[in-house]
């Protein structure tokens, strides 16, 4: 009788296990992040180490950031002059790739490179102080990690974020310009004058929060997995520093796109 | 050395970010750095339909200021809207703001005409004159359904 109810349940049983060990996960996540973020304000680390984490983030990010931002405003500018020439409305052009771009694309894709670029490269950093016990060897000189370490990153990726993202938009609307008044023709004030028109403070602010956000998330995802290499259970050692890294590309990708959908539902 | 140029590369990176943030607020964002160079008067519309904050405000053509507000007026249900006119150019308080279309299915935005009064509308005067905007929907249904005679 017991046995057919357990099998009855079991299940039941898996849902309830799954859940419980998503919420853990989720709960050790948050508490990492405030963690990180305290160790921004309290005992600040020094701002040479936010400097070169700045340089690493932003300023080695900047090249593909520029190229990605530069495609994408020349590819919605053929994709926009090409629909908007049916309706003979095609002075709309700037209009429509500078919205897009500043309220979707700017902070979006900026995230997305800049996880695979530095996103990537911090979990891989800190597995490997993980596996290599040197996160413990902070410990034991008295050195806090997450000052140390975490609280660095999140600092320049919060700064870092808004300037790559506002670095996007602007070249960006100047790839727009490219196709669509070097290439297809539209009349240049036309192009801007209608991008000045289209344009509000709130498209631009909610850029801004959107990557601000997204730089939260990246951050401290990517550290959080490389942090935690140690805890997985799928695999340990340099399998499990690629397995870490993995993830924290993956679930900072998910996770962006999913913020995105929530906060653009929240600012709209 | 070393970690002169990278401190140096990092500032050139802020310096190019923050260049781009502030192209985005001040110049594409509107945002109001210097006031003072525009002064506000109020407009009572009965329908502002599609007419966004930020529209442009117009005078023979020619641009002289942002709509800067939408509100209802809760006591008649008019629509109450703010209108940010350039220092410079003097309102009578006879104009008449109109709602217009700029072109077929462009964005919405004031056009002021000018009066023959020679009363000046001050800050935060109000212009009484309006004409409402015009709904093309509204309109081809009274074609359509015989609201025309």
């Amino acid at each position: 009788m017991n046995d057919t109810l357990a099998l009855l349940f079991s299940p039941v049983a898996l849902l309830g296990r799954t859940v419980l060990s998503v919420v853990a996960e989720l709960g050790g996540f948050c508490i990492f992040l405030f963690q990180g973020l305290y160790r921004i304000v309290a005992p600040r680390p020094s701002a040479g180490k936010i400097v070169q984490q700045v340089y690493f983030i932003g300023v080695k990010s900047i090249f593909v950031i520029v190229l990605i931002g530069l495609f994408t405003g020349m590819v919605l500018g053929l994709q926009g002059y090409y629909t908007l020439v049916k309706f003979g409305s095609e002075g709309l052009l700037g209009a429509a790739v500078a919205l897009s771009i500043i309220r979707e694309l700017g902070p979006v894709l900026t995230a997305i490179m800049i996880t695979g670029r530095a996103g990537s490269s911090m979990a891989a950093e800190i597995g490997i102080m993980r596996i290599s016990e040197q996160i413990d060897a902070l410990w034991t000189m008295g050195i806090n990690p997450m000052r140390y370490l975490i609280a660095p990153k999140l600092a320049a990726s919060l700064i870092c974020f808004p300037l790559l993202t506002a670095i996007f938009d602007v070249v960006g609307i100047g790839g727009g310009y490219l196709t669509g008044v070097v290439l297809l023709g539209i009349n240049p004030a036309v192009y801007f004058d209608r991008i000045d028109a289209a344009v509000e403070l709130g498209d631009v602010t909610s850029g801004f929060v959107k990557s601000l956000v997204f730089a939260l998330l990246v951050a401290a995802i990517c550290c959080y997995e490389g942090y935690f290499t140690h805890a997985r259970r799928d695999g340990f050692g340099a399998k499990g520093v690629s397995l870490a890294t993995t993830a924290a590309v993956v679930v900072s990708c998910v996770t962006i796109l999913v913020a995105d959908y929530v906060l653009t539902s929240f600012l709209l | 050395m070393k970690k002169y140029s990278m401190e140096t590369t990092v500032g050139i990176f802020v310096l190019a970010g923050l260049l781009c943030v502030a192209y985005l607020t001040v110049k594409l964002g509107k945002l109001e750095v210097l006031g003072g160079d525009r002064y506000p008067v109020t407009a009572r519309f009965k329908d502002v339909t599609g007419l966004k904050t930020g529209a442009y405000v117009e005078m023979a053509g020619v641009r002289i200021g942002r709509v800067s507000g939408i509100t209802l007026d809760t006591k008649d249900n008019m629509a109450l809207v703010r209108l940010d006119i350039d220092k410079g150019v003097r309102l009578t308080d006879d104009v008449i703001a109109s709602i217009k279309t700029s072109g077929l299915i462009g964005d919405k935005f004031v056009k002021v005409s000018p009066g023959g009064s020679d009363d000046v509308l001050g800050p935060g005067g109000v212009i009484t004159e309006t004409e409402a905007s015009v709904d093309l929907g509204d309109l081809i249904g009274k074609y359509v359904f015989g609201g025309v005679k």
